[in-house]
């Protein structure tokens, strides 16, 4: 599991919109930066692509929202439909952490990449896409006005807009107590001994 | 009287070990690892003096990160090696089989598992690999997980999971000649979308799924996930239990027996409920060719290219423009004018022996004319050597084609096999999203019949216009 000994209950920070659907998780971070056989500094490489113009991350692209100084020290991403779809890499909710982000509210997630922002703390916040529109607008009026995800009280806010989500028991659970997946499996270890037991040897 | 259930419903509660609120902790039968997943889990298991809880059920394979030039572990530099390395290091700290660069049973992980008879059906199957959905061909319940998830299997050999809402896609009637497994699957996400399965577990079923061999099944399977499912199923039969028997790691002798019986028992009850059904006829399906940048974008290799306002929905309207940009390609265009550049034929979707001897027959037809380079990545080392016995390595050589060493190679460019900015590539693997084969470049995505078409004739063409 990633370093989750801290729990989040609620996060207040300014947001960077990314406008657009289906963004992949070859996107969020580039083959080139999978060689790695450590958890951290993928944020640097983060949507790389688009982030930069040259291959050296030299060039910051300035078109591109992350780039945008009224967007620097944002620590909410703001997402559209499918966000995280394609390859299973760890590496994205890494480089997503990474680069300073606690949380992404988007319109839906790819299955494999809600389990992985789950296990390494990173909230991922599904709203229906009128409140995502809503988000963007205001985000997009003052992106100086900060948005509030409350995980207990299952709440996004900002300004006057309040939006509630859903999120399964178990993982708000997790998120907010930064438990430890694989200890908490090993205290039952007296049940997975029992499985073993009567499932077939062949299997 | 029991419920009637789903095939996925089946091997589920087969492999519950505790029930955790709404979560099921479900036990793993088979975990394949491989360099580019797996270190930070191993790194992760080390740091807390844990471990691996059953090396007999955990498998490796290098396939990733390493050349199909070169059997040399570092001729992809210094940091693929580390990688590879590490793997090489994990696996023998922990007892794990490893298959190495350079082993006759190395390949990509999703060809070399089936290849040895590790996937078996019933079974569940995991591995930091979204194509893992590949194995679900053999009615074993097979998923992609994240690297947090390979330290919780290695730990603990379960997983927590909550359980899918279930679609059964039927493909119904016969092939018509020239088409695919990969056309159907492409036809299936066309029809779909790319996130037209998210949340879902997919049994494919029908005629024409039945008609299908184990390969081609592999081939539905594995791109599953580009319809966004949790994984893809098809319920296990003589053609599945004649491809297992007798493979390395299949049950022998009395354990065969059981095995088979309980095989027989995985198939969807009669009355089974899905969540959702999906019907396709495999008379409307042609040749496939993708035309944006996620695999949803799909169209008949006649069609022309649509454009926004062939859309209704503002997000796929949107999607459009931004692919048709991306693409460098202009709504109305025909497939049969757009040139291409690069042919790569492999991957955990298409580089299987049939695979080869689909694109060998259509490869022997022409040449690769000068400005197209056209590569040929074989899954495995028992692939290789299988075409090299058939003479499909020389068909490919002597029409212009390159013959390579096993791996992912160009499908995810982790090597040097990538593209440059402006290429335009006929691939027959899984993903034609931006920058996947290289920044800036250009994937469609397409059979390997199509991919051989393509390289001989420099531009797209329909493989129904060869000789049989």
């Amino acid at each position: 599991m990633a370093d989750s000994t801290q729990g989040f209950t609620t996060h207040s920070g300014i947001a960077a919109p990314l406008d657009q659907a289906n963004v992949d998780t070859d996107q969020i971070i580039p083959k080139q930066f999978l060689t790695g056989v450590t958890r951290s500094g993928y944020g640097k490489h983060l949507l790389h692509d688009w982030r930069y113009l040259d291959l050296e991350e030299k060039v910051p692209n300035p078109e591109f929202a992350l780039n945008k100084p009224e967007h620097k020290g944002a620590t909410i991403l703001l997402a559209r439909e499918n966000f995280g779809c394609g390859s299973s890499r760890e590496h994205a909710p890494w480089a997503l952490a990474d680069f300073g982000f606690k949380t992404i509210i988007a319109t839906s997630f790819a299955d494999i990449f809600y389990g992985n922002c789950i296990n390494n703390q990173l909230v991922p916040v599904a709203l229906n896409s009128q409140q995502m529109d809503a988000l963007f607008d205001a985000v997009k009026h003052n992106p100086a006005e900060e948005i509030t995800v409350d995980l207990e009280a299952q709440t996004v806010s900002c300004g006057a807009l309040r939006f509630e989500f859903d999120i399964a028991a178990h993982h708000k659970n997790n998120l907010i107590k930064g438990l430890d997946a694989i200890g908490q499996t090993l205290e039952l270890a007296n049940a997975i001994e029992a499985f073993e037991a009567k499932h077939a040897s062949w299997q | 009287m029991t419920m009637a259930k789903t095939l996925y419903e089946k091997v589920w509660q087969a492999h519950i070990v505790d029930q955790l609120g709404d979560d099921s902790l479900i036990y793993i039968d088979r975990h394949l690892i491989h360099e580019v997943t797996s270190p930070q889990a191993f790194a992760g298991l080390n740091e807390k003096g844990r471990k691996v809880r059953r090396p007999d059920k955990t498998v490796g394979t290098m396939d990733h990160s390493i050349s199909t030039r070169s059997l040399a572990i570092d001729a992809c530099g210094p940091e693929n090696a580390l990688q590879l390395n590490t793997l090489a290091k994990n696996c023998e700290e922990h007892g794990i089989q490893l298959y190495p660069v350079g082993h006759q049973k190395q390949g990509i992980v999703h060809v070399m598992g089936p290849e040895l008879g590790l996937i078996q059906p019933g079974m569940t199957v995991v591995c930091g690999d979204s194509h893992t959905a590949t194995h679900g061909a053999f009615g074993a319940l097979a998923f992609g997980i994240g690297t947090s998830q390979v330290e919780h299997v290695l730990a603990t050999q379960t997983l927590k999971q909550t359980r899918a809402k279930s679609m059964l896609i039927k493909v119904n009637g016969t092939l018509p000649v020239g088409i695919t497994a990969k056309d159907i699957i492409l036809a299936i996400i066309g029809k779909i979308g790319h996130a037209g399965a998210t949340g879902y577990v997919i049994e494919y079923a029908g005629q024409a799924i039945r008609d299908l061999t184990m390969e081609e099944r592999m081939t539905v399977c594995n791109m599953s996930i580009e319809a966004g499912a949790k994984a893809g199923l098809i319920a296990p039969d003589e053609t599945t239990f004649s491809y297992i028997k007798d493979r390395e790691y299949a049950p022998k002798g009395a354990d065969w027996d059981a095995a088979l019986a309980y095989w027989k028992t995985l198939y969807t009850d009669t009355d089974a409920q899905f969540d959702t059904v999906v019907e396709l006829q495999a008379k409307d399906i042609a040749p496939q060719v993708t035309w944006g940048t996620n695999p949803g974008q799909v169209i008949g290799v006649k069609d022309a290219v649509p454009g926004p306002d062939d859309f209704n929905d503002p997000i796929e309207k949107e999607s459009a423009k931004k692919a048709l940009a991306y693409m460098g390609l202009e709504a109305g265009e025909k497939l049969s004018d757009i040139a291409v550049n690069h042919v790569f034929i492999g991957s955990c979707t298409n580089g299987r022996i049939e695979d080869l001897r689909a694109a060998a027959h259509i490869a022997q037809q022409g040449k690769v004319p000068s400005g197209v380079t056209a590569i040929v990545v074989p899954g495995s080392g028992n692939v290789k050597r299988q075409a090299e016995s058939e003479g499909l390595d020389k068909i490919f050589l002597d029409a212009g084609f390159e013959w390579r060493l096993p791996g992912c190679s160009m499908c995810l460019g982790m090597n040097d096999d990538k593209l440059v900015a402006g290429d335009r590539c006929a691939s027959t693997s899984n993903r034609n999203f931006e920058g996947r084969q290289g920044r800036g470049a250009r994937t469609h995505l397409v059979s390997p019949a199509m991919a051989a078409a393509a390289a001989i004739t420099g531009r797209f063409a329909d493989v129904r216009d060869f000789q049989e």
